[in-house]
């Protein structure tokens, strides 16, 4: 069984975004780049399908520009086999994205694709579904247990106020949540490794297929701040605001 | 054309997120037809003010539906509709991508604010940004954060009409649910949360101090990922952009300094108590209250007080 992994380099969570000055999109300049943590998940789980000998080989991909490829050759250090770099602009929305990796799926005849439930950055939980609907496969979305038997996948999926399990025949897409499990740390001699893997090239505008987005972004403003808060002096005086106040305790 | 509403499954009458997306579908100002499924009971749903029809489609694999039927059965709909909208709850996050795939077309998740027929606000960044994202004109398909919206009143006459649902597919079966909680709350959805951070000091000491805070007060436990990190707490309850996101009516910060992705995480809360020995940590700056003290003296206190009044 092969697996693809889908990864999207992130802006890292340490970091306070801002808008850009004259208020068209996210100011990423210079700022610190990360796998998505959710995207991590997806890749530890899947390194360990491989490792337990139940698949067979995890390829990882990614789509952007050339800096991606940094984001991979981590991938590569933590477990992935090979990676594919999708070379595409910077603007793909979740559907584009759907759209090339059902080519990546059908080109590399994969079994399962995984990805993070979410983006840390756009936060739109898509992709997953949307690859899902365009291969016709089923799918498990926000998975925090997996299991392999045969052709068919046993998951756990957080849902609102729960859990669900369910039972899906393979081929599917599942996305990770952040219980699946702890993503191990690269190690450094493993990183060093892959500075010499050959990570293959896929030119996605030659493909044939529509990326012109269907959602443009058109301004990014910082929320409205919170009101300011005041400090109270004992516990006492707390419980008091709290109850008669904020009138949030009984 | 028209506006095609999924009401949430409701094991009675309507949810009320149901009735907040149908405020928010009267945005475009055509009428507004439900689609309700399963054992949902569709005369209930026909009271929610400013419905025009409701659609229910009645079939055993809708009782406890998969996306994948739902999204099926929703795009054989969407030809006569101008828009599909949903609260953005566990089944539309689910299902509507799909939908919007199988029409070639983009998804606006989670919108907070409707600007015109096509444009929409919708927080990014775990809600540290706000952005404004214009949709191709033609199909919409969205979810909308249903709290953002009044809800409909219960006093309309909507007819009703039972549809037909497409054949089963069988691929993907629930076989289980389970609520969360037992004793606490779910975490996403708890009332109040009392959250701790690397300040506690060990898994001991997290236990000891913020269990019988939760306790008292009937809340979830959160945790920082630097708790989490160094193990004082489980990963599933680590809060922020990179765990559960959360806006309960109090969110008591406890020995937690405030990093941007957690603080980002507990934005939306009503109120947030901060009780902190450092008075410069961010998350002193962000709390409604804030209490500069030790954690190990005051929180005790605090579940002192509690209990006094409680039993007064």
């Amino acid at each position: 069984m092969r697996i693809i992994v889908s990864i999207k380099r992130v802006v890292d969570h340490n970091v306070q975004v801002r808008p850009r000055s004259d208020g068209s999109d996210v100011d990423t300049s210079g700022v610190r780049m990360v796998i998505n943590p959710f995207d991590e998940n997806a890749l530890e789980e899947a390194v360990r399908l491989r490792e337990r000998g139940i698949a067979s080989e995890v390829v990882v991909v990614s789509f952007g520009d050339a800096t991606v490829q940094e984001s991979l050759r981590q991938a590569i250090a933590l477990g992935a086999n090979r990676a594919i770099w999708g070379q595409a602009p910077a603007a793909l929305d979740q559907l584009a994205v759907a759209k090339l990796l059902r080519h990546v799926a059908q080109r590399e005849e994969a079994s399962l694709v995984m990805l993070g439930k979410q983006a840390i950055d756009e936060d739109a939980g898509q992709t997953a579904q949307m690859l899902a609907a365009l291969l016709d496969w089923p799918q498990a979305v926000a998975v925090s247990e997996l299991a392999v038997d045969g052709d068919t996948l046993y998951v756990t999926r957080e849902v609102d106020g729960g859990s669900e399990s369910l039972e899906i025949r393979l081929p599917a897409v599942v996305s990770a949540d952040l219980r699946l499990n702890a993503p191990r740390f690269v190690k450094l001699p493993d990183l060093m490794k892959a500075k010499r893997q050959t990570i293959e090239t896929l030119d996605c505008a030659a493909l044939g297929i529509d990326l012109s987005p269907r959602l443009q972004r058109a301004r990014v403003e910082t929320p409205p701040p919170r009101p300011a808060g005041q400090r109270v002096g004992s516990v006492a005086e707390l419980i008091a605001k709290l109850r008669n106040d904020a009138q949030v305790i009984a | 054309m028209s506006v095609l509403v999924l009401a949430d499954i409701a094991a009675s009458g309507v949810a009320l997120a149901t009735r907040q997306a149908v405020s928010a579908a009267q945005h475009w100002g055509q009428p507004v037809d439900l689609l309700v499924l399963g054992g949902t009971d569709a005369a209930a749903h026909a009271q929610i003010a400013g419905v025009r029809r409701v659609l229910h489609a009645d079939a055993p694999q809708l009782a406890q539906p998969v996306a994948e039927e739902v999204a099926r059965l929703l795009n054989g709909l969407a030809g006569d509709y101008a828009v599909i909208l949903a609260a953005h709850g566990s089944l539309a996050r689910n299902a509507l991508p799909r939908v919007a795939a199988l029409r070639d077309v983009g998804m606006v998740s989670e919108a907070v604010g409707l600007l015109g027929p096509n444009s929409y606000q919708r927080p990014i960044y775990a809600g540290n940004l706000l952005a404004t994202v214009d949709n191709r004109p033609g199909l919409q398909i969205l979810t909308v954060r249903a709290s953002r919206f009044e809800a409909a009143a219960l006093d309309g006459q909507a007819e009703c009409a039972a549809i037909a649902a497409p054949a089963a597919d069988g691929r993907s079966r629930l076989t289980g649910q389970k609520t969360a909680g037992g004793e606490r709350p779910e975490l996403g959805s708890a009332r109040v949360v009392v959250s701790g951070g690397r300040s506690l000091g060990s898994a001991e000491r997290f236990h000891a101090c913020l269990t019988p805070l939760a306790d008292r007060l009937g809340a979830a436990i959160g945790a920082t990922r630097a708790a989490v990190d160094s193990g004082y707490a489980p990963n599933e309850w680590q809060v922020g952009q990179t765990g559960t996101v959360v806006a309960p009516d109090l969110y008591i910060a406890v020995g937690l300094s405030g990093a941007l992705q957690h603080t980002a995480g507990i934005k939306d809360s009503r109120v947030i108590v901060a009780i902190n020995q450092d008075p410069e940590a961010p998350i002193m700056q962000l709390a409604d209250y804030s209490l500069v003290a030790d954690i190990f003296d005051a929180v005790p206190e605090l579940v002192r007080h509690l209990q006094t009044e409680a039993t007064a």
